[in-house]
């Protein structure tokens, strides 16, 4: 499963990292999306994936004893997933003035450096 | 004022002056009443805070009152104290200059609430200690400065976001990332904690490919050699009070984390200290050259001190790598039995440190500065291009002297803040025989000068083009940036002289303000008064802390494991 997971956030980071090389700034804005997927499924992945032991205390034990996947992780998960929506959302928006501005091509994008 | 309320308050004051301003959002009065306010309030509880930490006390707030290390901790020593100070400065400069300084178009779509937010994270940022916390701070620092890069929507600020919006996320992700590594394999995001653990750990050198993914995360928001395209693509778009914030704090955050994460990670004890602070280095020292080259080759008055923030950001890597580099090498003396060298070494470390930690302290006021005077430049000329304006000398010699002291404070010239900056770092350098990055420094210093004798020949030495040449600014186009501006420009000028008087009184109590720096880089580099603090380690530490504190320890381990 780790291995299968691992080539997954690879495969994810790619696949962001192509799409942020093509000129096409709405590719661009996927890019990034992907790439914050990436990482949270990265969290995920270090967490440690263990079935049928969750980090629950038994109704009889006062001190957690089995050997659990750690809930933190997915709790940061949850942070990051609820920053990224808001930015991938700002970036949306800026991504259509930018379209409506300039068009599609980043190429077109430099008449701030000149 | 309980201690945990005043390490607080840096951060709730400008969130309370953005909500009020969000709740007032019809009402421009309001906005601007709340942000002077909340900026000045922000100011006092930071001179109260350098007060407090300046005498070697370590104040510490634990969000929710939960146990060390599962709170998350605010920690104020005295470098987080000198930042905070710096970031209500840049704040209450901010405030006084946007008062004149802004148009009425993007003051009504909410330029107050957005930049206090923009300093609450600034604040947040240098006072956590849980790199979790840090990384949430950075959002919302990103998410502030992106809206206040793009507020008015015109076609360059577009240009510049998309750039500066799309390098910055893929820092964020690399950070988050580096987080999840981190956690996996030390189980903590305390940074104390993190530096213990890691300092137990029995192989500590497995831990350093993940600092190297958090360091260039921290690296590109430094804006860092190879790291800076983003910042000379979009710092020049915005109205030069935003740009005059972002260029004061935003990579000064960064180069704090830095500050921060290789003193607390790679302390002398670690083995690889010495690889990642030579490392350090050299990335310092191509960040000053490139930075200084590109500058020299720009015709516009932002854009010219754009690339200056890049070769600056250099100095104080510069810094960083050297008291790293030194106090790697003094452990080294130390086991191979020479003593006399390891103190050396151990004392030149500990005065580089100092050094970076005044550069960024002289720098974010001077830097700020810069831009504000440069904003006062295309207010009375209608551009900064460098090419259609001149005759400034004549025609405002006020603002010749506004101009003069920031900019040979930047070059290094004798008694202003930024030559007893450098003379600090050449001093330590030398000490610790780095001698060919103090010669890149100094080099780059002659042509620092170099740049700030353009700007002042090409906006105030030289004639103005003729009312005919087609270069020249047309008078309505002057009269058209005053008919949209806030107030008048006597707001400008008074909010960059406040920076001007900051940094003159650097220049003069030089000693002090030293001995500050002194007192923050003994504290980088000792880390006991912090890892104390922020693990709650008190003489008074109350029973039922460390029995919580010990039972958390006993809990499974992560799976990852630690290495």
């Amino acid at each position: 499963m780790h291995l299968a997971l691992a080539v997954v956030v690879g495969l994810v980071y790619a696949a962001g990292l192509y799409m942020m090389l093509r000129r096409s700034i709405v590719k661009l804005l996927i890019g990034l999306a992907l790439l914050g997927h990436g990482s949270n499924l990265l969290i995920f992945t270090t967490a440690g994936l263990r079935r049928d032991s969750p980090p629950l205390v038994p109704p009889d034990a006062d001190q957690l004893e089995v050997i659990h996947t750690d809930p933190l992780p997915p709790a940061l998960i949850l942070t990051a997933i609820v920053i990224s929506f808001a930015i991938v959302g700002y970036a949306a928006v800026l991504v259509k003035r930018v379209f409506e501005v300039a068009g599609d091509d980043l190429d077109t994008l430099r008449t701030s450096e000149s | 004022m309980s201690p945990a309320l005043l390490v607080v308050l840096p951060v709730l004051l400008p969130v309370i002056g953005s909500l009020v301003g969000l709740a007032a959002r019809r009402n421009v009065r309001v906005q601007r009443i709340a942000n002077v306010t909340a900026s000045f309030a922000l100011l006092a509880v930071a001179v109260e805070l350098i007060r407090r930490t300046a005498g070697g006390e370590v104040l510490v707030a634990r969000l929710g009152d939960w146990p060390a290390p599962v709170a998350i901790t605010f920690v104020a020593d005295v470098t987080s104290a000198i930042m905070v100070l710096l970031n209500a400065l840049v704040a209450a400069a901010a405030a006084i200059y946007a008062l004149g300084g802004i148009d009425r178009r993007r003051e009504e779509a909410g330029y107050h609430p957005l930049i206090l937010g923009l300093f609450t994270s600034v604040s947040g940022a240098f006072l956590t200690a849980d790199l979790f916390n840090l990384y949430v701070w950075f959002e919302v620092m990103l998410m502030s400065s992106f809206v206040l890069l793009a507020l008015g929507g015109s076609r360059p600020q577009l240009e510049g976001a998309i750039k500066y919006v799309t390098l910055s996320l893929v820092g964020s992700t690399l950070f988050l990332a580096g987080i999840g590594l981190t956690y996996s394999m030390l189980g903590t995001l305390n940074m104390a904690h993190l530096a213990e653990r890691l300092a137990e750990a029995g192989e500590p050198e497995r831990f350093t490919p993940v600092a190297a993914v958090l360091l260039v995360a921290f690296l590109i928001k430094a804006a860092a050699f190879p790291f800076f395209a983003w910042l000379p693509a979009s710092y020049h778009t915005p109205p030069p009070v935003i740009s005059a914030v972002f260029a004061g704090l935003l990579t000064k955050v960064g180069v704090y984390v830095v500050i921060r994460f290789t003193a607390l990670m790679f302390p002398a004890g670690n083995p690889d200290a010495d690889v990642i602070h030579e490392l350090i280095i050299w990335i310092a020292g191509f960040t000053m050259v490139t930075g200084v080259l590109a500058a020299a080759a720009q015709g516009e008055v932002r854009r010219i001190l754009s690339f200056h923030i890049i070769s600056q950001i250099g100095y104080m890597l510069m810094g960083v790598g050297i008291a790293g580099a030194a106090l790697a090498e003094a452990a080294a003396a130390e086991a191979a039995g020479d003593a006399a060298r390891a103190d050396a070494l151990r004392s030149a470390g500990t005065l580089a440190m100092t050094g970076a930690v005044f550069y960024v302290l002289h720098h974010i006021v001077v830097k700020a500065n810069l831009f504000l005077v440069a904003g006062i430049i295309e207010r009375r000329c209608g551009s900064g291009e460098l090419a259609r304006i001149g005759g400034l000398s004549s025609t405002h010699p006020r603002l010749a002297i506004l101009f003069m002291v920031p900019a040979l404070s930047l070059a290094g010239i004798p008694i202003l803040s930024g030559f007893w900056s450098k003379f600090v770092l050449v001093r330590a350098g030398l000490a610790a025989e780095a001698y060919v990055i103090i010669a890149v420094s100094l080099a780059v210093s002659v042509m620092t000068l170099f740049s700030m004798m353009k700007i002042w020949t090409g906006a105030f030495w030289k004639p103005a083009p003729e009312p005919g040449d087609p270069k020249a600014v047309t008078p309505e186009a002057i009269e058209r940036g005053e008919r949209e501006a806030t107030g008048p420009i006597g707001w400008m000028e008074a909010g960059s002289v406040f920076l001007a008087t900051v940094t003159i009184a650097i220049g003069v109590l030089a000693g002090p303000a030293i001995a500050l720096a002194e007192r923050g880089s003994a504290q980088l580099v000792d880390g006991g008064a912090y890892a104390d603090a922020a693990l709650d380690r008190r003489a008074d530490d109350d029973e039922e802390t460390a029995t919580a504190a010990i039972a958390l320890d006993a809990a499974p381990a992560p799976a990852g494991g630690a290495p």
